[in-house]
């Protein structure tokens, strides 16, 4: 049976990790070469890089952090964070991340995602969708590291990509990333129910009941999170055997 | 001895690179090339794969000689070769992802989309999955039974001949997740990317 996932994500600034509170305010925490191989062993499932300036900044930092981890850390490694180009995702690939993540890109134009899968497969194109709730059951997308507005509907969004070949969603809800208080799961629900490819849940998670919530009650195929694994709250260990322990199948 | 990655532009294979190169540190020499003679020379062969069937198959016809190369290598020769995920499903007759392709036609059958039985399964099948091993097989060796591997695709091999099959797996129905006839072998999960087991499984690859 397929397990769920359990995703630590790092965002990482000028080649050092950090984890926003909602976006903003950083804090700075560590060598991600280092807290990606502490992962590793630890038993996380796949691990995230989020290049969280990439759109503004160098990129070469994170080509080469990507480097370094990809010959440490045998389990996928997703990286994501200023993803323009097809020689962007050459690059990384190149390095060896095992998936890229699009996301203002994929908004700016769909085809892009389509370019990419076809040429590179869907099994490394992950769209990364950031959300926003405007009313009840409905979700406006955001770029740009959530500063910017599209008047895009998420949930019609997600059935583009999936159209157009990605080959998972990794959701962030931007009213949850930050404050951990849980996952928006209506939101991971209204998205998990309108597609058929993994969705990943993104933003929030305060609590391991958090991980739980996004799993069961929001559809989600994996779980991401940063903060409560990063600042020692918790271990991936003590995170699967919690889900297993509420009858969530996982990796032990 | 010699173990050789076959890059004949299929995609990304720097994990399966930075893999066998963790694996094989000091005491074997790994090169990755498409170059024939190279390929000839070498004791093993790895044939990664990723992307679709068509793409695949489509871009090793494009290296002269290549397929022939391998053939001889691995059926004539039988020795040891390992397909990993679209190299796996390439020892098929032939596939159906975008259009009907002939694969290598090295073990008789066919890669078709999986069952998601109405959208029940999301596709592709990605993550983590047990393994059931179905018969001993040498690159089995010191992996237990319902072990985790790491999968990522939508499309499956079904052998003809069931004996060939030494692992399945169950997402949907038992898709075939590993095979091995003589020396040729072949896994649909990625070891290059399942942590501690699929780093052993290299490693009783590269032992045989």
């Amino acid at each position: 049976m397929l397990k769920n996932r359990i995703i630590p994500c790092l965002d990482v600034k000028n080649g050092r990790v950090v984890k926003g509170i909602n976006f903003i305010k950083l804090k700075d925490a560590g060598d991600p070469v280092e807290q990606a191989k502490i992962y590793s062993d630890g038993g996380a499932d796949e691990i995230c890089f989020l290049d969280i300036t990439a759109s503004n900044e160098n990129r070469d930092t994170i080509i080469d952090i990507v480097r370094k981890t990809a010959k440490e850390c045998f389990v996928p490694l997703t990286v994501g964070g200023g993803v323009r180009t097809i020689q962007n995702i050459t690059d990384l690939l190149l390095a060896g991340a095992d998936k890229v993540s699009i996301n203002t890109s994929a908004v700016k134009n769909v085809n892009f995602v389509k370019e990419a899968s076809k040429k590179f497969g869907s099994q490394c194109i992950v769209v990364a969708i950031d959300a926003k709730k405007v009313s009840e059951q409905t979700w406006e997308v955001f770029t740009h590291g959530g500063r910017n507005k599209t008047g895009i509907d998420a949930v019609e969004f997600a059935k583009q990509v999936e159209a157009n070949g990605a080959g998972e969603i990794l959701l962030t809800s931007m009213d949850k990333d930050g404050t951990k208080s849980g996952y928006d799961v209506d939101l991971l629900k209204a998205i998990t129910e309108c597609t058929n490819i993994p969705v990943i849940a993104s933003g929030g998670v305060g609590t391991l009941d958090h991980l739980y919530d996004g799993i069961v009650k929001g559809g989600a195929s994996a779980v991401l999170a940063a903060s409560i694994f990063h600042y020692g709250e918790y271990k991936i260990k003590d995170a699967k055997e919690y889900l297993n322990s509420k009858n969530v199948s996982v990796r032990l | 001895m010699n173990v050789t990655i076959v890059d004949y532009q299929s995609g990304n294979i720097s994990s399966v690179i930075n893999s066998f190169t963790e694996v094989a540190k000091g005491k074997v020499n790994l090169e990755v090339t498409s170059d024939i003679k190279k390929i000839k020379s070498s004791d093993k062969i790895v044939l990664p794969g990723q992307g679709s069937f068509k793409s695949c198959v489509d871009s090793l016809n494009n290296i002269n000689g290549l397929v022939d190369t391998l053939k001889e290598f691995a059926i004539t020769n039988k020795k040891p070769l390992l397909g990993i995920c679209v190299g796996l499903q390439m020892f098929a007759d032939i596939g159906y992802e975008e259009v009907e392709t002939k694969g290598l036609g090295w073990i008789s059958g066919k890669v078709s989309r999986i069952d998601n039985q109405n959208r029940k399964f999301k596709l592709p099948h990605i993550g983590w999955n047990e393994i059931e091993i179905q018969k001993k097989s040498k690159i089995f060796k010191d992996i237990k039974n319902k072990s985790h591997m790491y999968f990522v695709h939508s499309y499956e091999f079904m052998p003809t001949d069931k004996s060939v099959i030494s692992a399945t797996t169950d997402y949907s129905t038992k898709i075939v997740c590993a095979v091995e006839r003589d020396n040729l072998f072949g896994t649909q999960f990625h070891p290059e990317k399942s942590d501690k087991t699929g780093l052993q499984i290299i490693q009783n690859f590269i032992n045989l």
